[in-house]
């Protein structure tokens, strides 16, 4: 070989820019387009999905999908199942499931409902004590799934019904309501309607600000990123696709910030909509940039080849769960805040939304693949499915019925284009 | 004697593979016949031929039995006429009793299509009985040693009239007490007219049990002998006495210092914890050398290189490990490769590589931390790293975010060794580095190999194919039935000395006292 780095040293030389894979790549024609296209469907075939999804809701309903109000309830009815899907779907990655979330998220709701409205704590901290609560649920589970090695399938169909049995022990079968003001934020609160009271005002300044600066933070970002990959020639992307991808993220964040500050009936921003936005960043590049995220993927991936690099796959098992409940408490936390009380009953199905939600947002039955973002947007599909039948005065008999056969589809034509990808590869 | 078999000119051909090439194989009724050659020489690939496993029109070539000629489509065709082959892996079912795994897919059913079960049972008994086996029919398969299941299989082939036995690699995973029993079976069989096929590496065993021998050699049958009259030195020469065709690059040597030791490594079966798969094994490795481990099929390479790095495999491990005459921790896998060992897997897509990753990521898998600056994983850098190896190792992709499981054998094999380079090791095992790989790859795996004994690693090369190993290596160690049996300098090892070590036994009359 005659090769400028030695293969030896673990060292590889630079690359130089004459073999940029970037120009290797770029698609001079028609044709190398659609085949980039084609090869992203799997990634892409979903936000697709969800822009569709939009667009017949928003005709079928008259245009009363996409109003201020209407957006601002998609996001805060459907805050705590998009939370449970970001654990859920690191879960699903690392080739597990959880049942038990929606149990989890009642317990916590039920114990901070205790230390709230029974012994008078402060808000916040209940709060912290609900989370730590929801950490100890999951290092329980993760013993059982890493260190004892049963089905996490097993732990937490177990879990499901331990958990919901300690809500209705702590709840002594009645609901605590109602909550104090502050904890009811979370679930149900905006930023500062008091001082920008919607009739009065024809742009809701913090939401506006907030919205600009999520805009320039996104699309510096982006540009950064590029421009660090390029100067260093390892680009793969063409220019005209991350143009379009920047752009149509560029302008989701004007749409949403038009229709949360400024549209006709904005009341401003949902305060759980900054902790989804916090936590979908956060995840993501836990997911992408972190040891721990790029473990996971490695171990739901392939167990024996992670085993044999030195990836300590039980601990990871170990640390999802812990992650899982501490998620599945906020989500109870939020659930509880926004329906002002605590039920035996709270949270029931969450755990299948949630995993819906990760299946369609393209995660593998088999481990090993699934994105934050596709979870997300693969629950809010779900939640837009929701909202625009529930608009349209559809029954909620044939919602669980269009919705089972959304989920199948989906599911399907995953596994349809990894078929295809396979035999073309 | 009459022929009950006639296999003339099978050729059998897999994409960019001639496995079988004009095979003849003649078996007389009512003899035992062995078939003997390397690993990958076309032994199983026959079987599967005559067996029906490749239905008839995937191979040339014909078929005599019973002096009509047959074209099998399926495994029950052939079982149909009375041939039953054994597979080495045994296929009884764990959980279901040794009765219902005699009579599995051949039913004994009562009126209205109910199996009976007194007939089951006591049918089962009667068959354990001739293979010498009082066990309770009763009893579920997972529940008796591995010796008894394999005379379990052999009951269930003789309750579908077998007339033609095929046995493959029967006493592998046998003691031998259990390996006697067996073949004292053969040999009791044979009595009752049954005619056998056995194949095997153990020349003893062979010369044991065998009326003939058929040595196969890169798929060509090389030579058919009468046991009786020919040496198990004579038997080596036909398996071995291949034209050394394949080439390997040339290298200079410098070998240094010794870099890795093992001592009295003693390594238990990771379930059965009375069954010692590593005897008191003593290996060194120096820097700039290549060392080859030669040992046939079950002689423990695998599990003794897995043992050593971060005990993948096995239980109560006992033994020493120095790095630079220094004990080192090797006692689970981070701790070993933070000592400077690699492991490079014989088995790529199952142990050694996320087959739905891209190739970045599998090369950055063993090593993040090298990547991880503050707290995040430096992407860019991830990209980098990975182009290095592309070039440097030839990895025939456009982009390194090609999914792995997309590239060829040779491609994926240098995405495994770029992995486990990137970890910066002193000491890289390869098990089977060129196995599933063709030729013009191979030739560059050899080269990557000399490269790094000449940066000064210590390579331990474990294969089957022993003309690899004396194409490449320096020192060659022989392993047989777990126990290091020689070592040979690079300028004293011949395919002929190594095979004799490599299939010596620790008592070579035990199996023949009969």
């Amino acid at each position: 070989m005659s090769s400028p780095s030695d293969p030896s040293t673990g060292a590889p030389a630079r690359r130089s820019s004459q073999g940029d894979p970037a120009r290797d790549l770029a698609p001079s024609t028609l044709r190398t387009a659609s085949s980039f296209l084609l090869s992203r469907v799997q990634q892409i075939g979903i936000f697709i999905a969800l822009v569709v999804i939009v667009l017949l809701f928003q005709g079928l309903t008259g245009g009363r999908l996409l109003t201020a109000g209407n957006v601002a309830n998609i996001i805060v009815q459907n805050s705590y199942i998009l939370i449970l899907a970001i654990g859920m779907v690191m879960v699903i990655i690392a080739g597990h499931i959880d049942l038990s979330v929606g149990s989890v998220a009642a317990f916590v709701g039920a114990a901070t409902g205790v230390m709230v409205v029974q012994w008078g704590w402060p808000w916040w901290l209940a709060i912290v004590v609900g989370i730590v609560l929801g950490a100890v649920v999951g290092a329980w589970q993760g013993f059982w799934v890493a260190v004892v090695g049963i089905p996490a399938f097993i732990v937490t169909l177990a879990g499901m019904l331990i958990f919901r049995g300690l809500t209705q022990i702590t709840l002594g079968n009645t609901q605590i309501t109602p909550f104090p003001t502050e904890y009811r934020q979370l679930g149900g609160g905006y930023l500062f309607p008091e001082l920008f009271p919607a009739s009065t005002s024809p742009a809701e300044w913090i939401t506006v600000g907030l919205g600009l600066l999520t805009l320039v933070l996104f699309v510096g970002s982006q540009l950064r990123g590029r421009s660090k990959r390029v100067k260093l020639g390892v680009e793969g992307e063409p220019a005209w696709w991350f143009w379009t991808r920047t752009g149509f993220g560029a302008l989701l964040i004007v749409l949403l910030t038009y229709l949360l500050g400024i549209a006709e009936g904005s009341r401003g921003t949902p305060i759980v909509l900054i902790v989804l936005g916090i936590l979908v960043v956060t995840y993501s590049i836990v997911m992408q940039r972190t040891r721990f995220g790029r473990h996971i993927y490695a171990v739901g991936g392939n167990r024996h080849a992670a085993d044999l690099s030195g990836i300590r796959s039980k601990r990871i098992d170990f640390m999802l769960f812990v992650n899982m409940g501490m998620l599945a408490a906020l989500a109870g936390i939020v659930f509880t805040g926004r329906l002002n009380s605590a039920g035996p009953g709270a949270g029931n199905l969450f755990e299948l939304d949630a995993i819906a939600a990760a299946f369609i947002g393209g995660a593998a039955v088999q481990g090993g693949i699934g994105t934050v973002v596709g979870a997300i947007t693969g629950g809010l599909i779900m939640g837009v499915l929701n909202n625009g039948m529930s608009l349209m005065g559809v029954s909620t008999d044939y919602q669980q019925f269009i919705k089972g056969m959304v989920l199948l589809l989906a599911v399907a034509f995953d596994v349809y284009n990894k078929r295809r990808a396979r035999s073309l590869g | 004697m009459t022929a009950i078999l006639e296999m003339r000119g099978i050729t059998k051909e897999f994409p960019g593979v001639k496995a079988l090439s004009d095979v003849t194989l003649t078996v007389e009724r009512g003899e035992v016949h062995a078939i003997c050659g390397e690993n990958g020489a076309g032994k199983s690939t026959l079987m599967k031929v005559l067996s029906g496993v490749y239905p008839h029109g995937t191979y040339d070539g014909e078929i005599v039995y019973e002096a009509e000629p047959v074209a099998f489509r399926s495994i029950s065709d052939s079982e149909h006429k009375g041939i039953v082959i054994i597979h080495q892996e045994l296929a009884l079912s764990p959980h279901l009793s040794l009765a219902e795994n005699i009579f599995l897919g051949n039913e004994l059913t009562g009126r209205g299509g109910l199996i009976d079960w007194h007939a089951t049972n006591t049918e089962a008994q009667r068959l354990l009985a001739r293979v010498g086996l009082g066990d309770n029919p009763a009893v579920r398969a997972n529940e008796v040693g591995v010796g008894k299941q394999q005379l379990v299989e052999i009951a269930k082939a003789l309750s579908k009239d077998v007339k033609l036995l095929i046995l493959d690699e029967p006493t592998a995973a046998l003691n031998d007490e259990d390996s006697a029993h067996l073949l004292d079976l053969i040999r009791h069989l044979k009595g009752q007219g049954i005619t056998s096929i056995i194949i095997s590496h153990k020349l003893n065993e062979i010369k044991a049990i065998a009326d003939k021998v058929t040595v196969i050699r890169d798929g060509r049958t090389i030579e058919t002998l009468v046991t009786d009259d020919v040496t198990e030195d004579r038997i080596i020469k036909a398996m071995v006495g291949r034209d050394l065709e394949s080439r390997y690059p040339e290298r200079d040597v410098t070998i240094g210092d010794e870099v890795f030791r093992i001592e009295d490594w003693r390594v238990h079966h990771p379930t059965e914890a009375s069954r010692v798969i590593i005897h008191d094994a003593n290996l060194s490795v120096r820097a700039g050398e290549v060392v080859g481990i030669a040992g046939l099929m079950g002689a423990g390479r695998t599990e003794l290189a897995m043992s050593v790095f971060g005990r993948s495999y096995g239980s109560h491990i006992t033994g020493t490990a120095y790095l630079h005459g220094k004990a080192v921790d090797v006692r689970t896998v981070p701790a070993a490769i933070r000592a400077g060992l690699a492991y490079a897997t014989e088995d790529r897509k199952r142990y050694g590589l996320n087959l739905i990753e891209d190739i970045k990521r599998n090369i950055s898998a063993a090593a993040l931390d090298k990547l991880v600056k503050r707290v995040l994983v430096d992407g860019e850098e991830e990209i980098l790293v990975a182009e290095g190896y592309r070039t440097s190792m030839r990895i025939k992709t456009p982009t390194v975010n090609a999914i792995v499981g997309k590239l060829s054998g040779g491609n994926q094999q240098k995405v495994v060794l770029s992995k486990w380079l990137f970890t910066d090791p002193e000491v890289l095992i390869l098990d089977e580095p060129t196995r599933g790989i063709d030729v013009g790859a191979k030739y560059e795996i050899y080269t990557i190999i000399n490269q790094l004994a000449a940066a000064g690693k210590a390579v331990i090369v474990i294969s089957s194919e022993l003309p690899e190993l004396l194409g490449i290596c320096d020192r060659i160690y022989t392993l047989s039935e777990g126990r290091m049996t020689g070592e040979f300098p690079i300028a004293a090892a011949t395919p002929e000395a190594l095979m004799q070590r490599m299939t010596q036994e620790k008592e070579a009359d035990h199996v023949l006292a009969q």
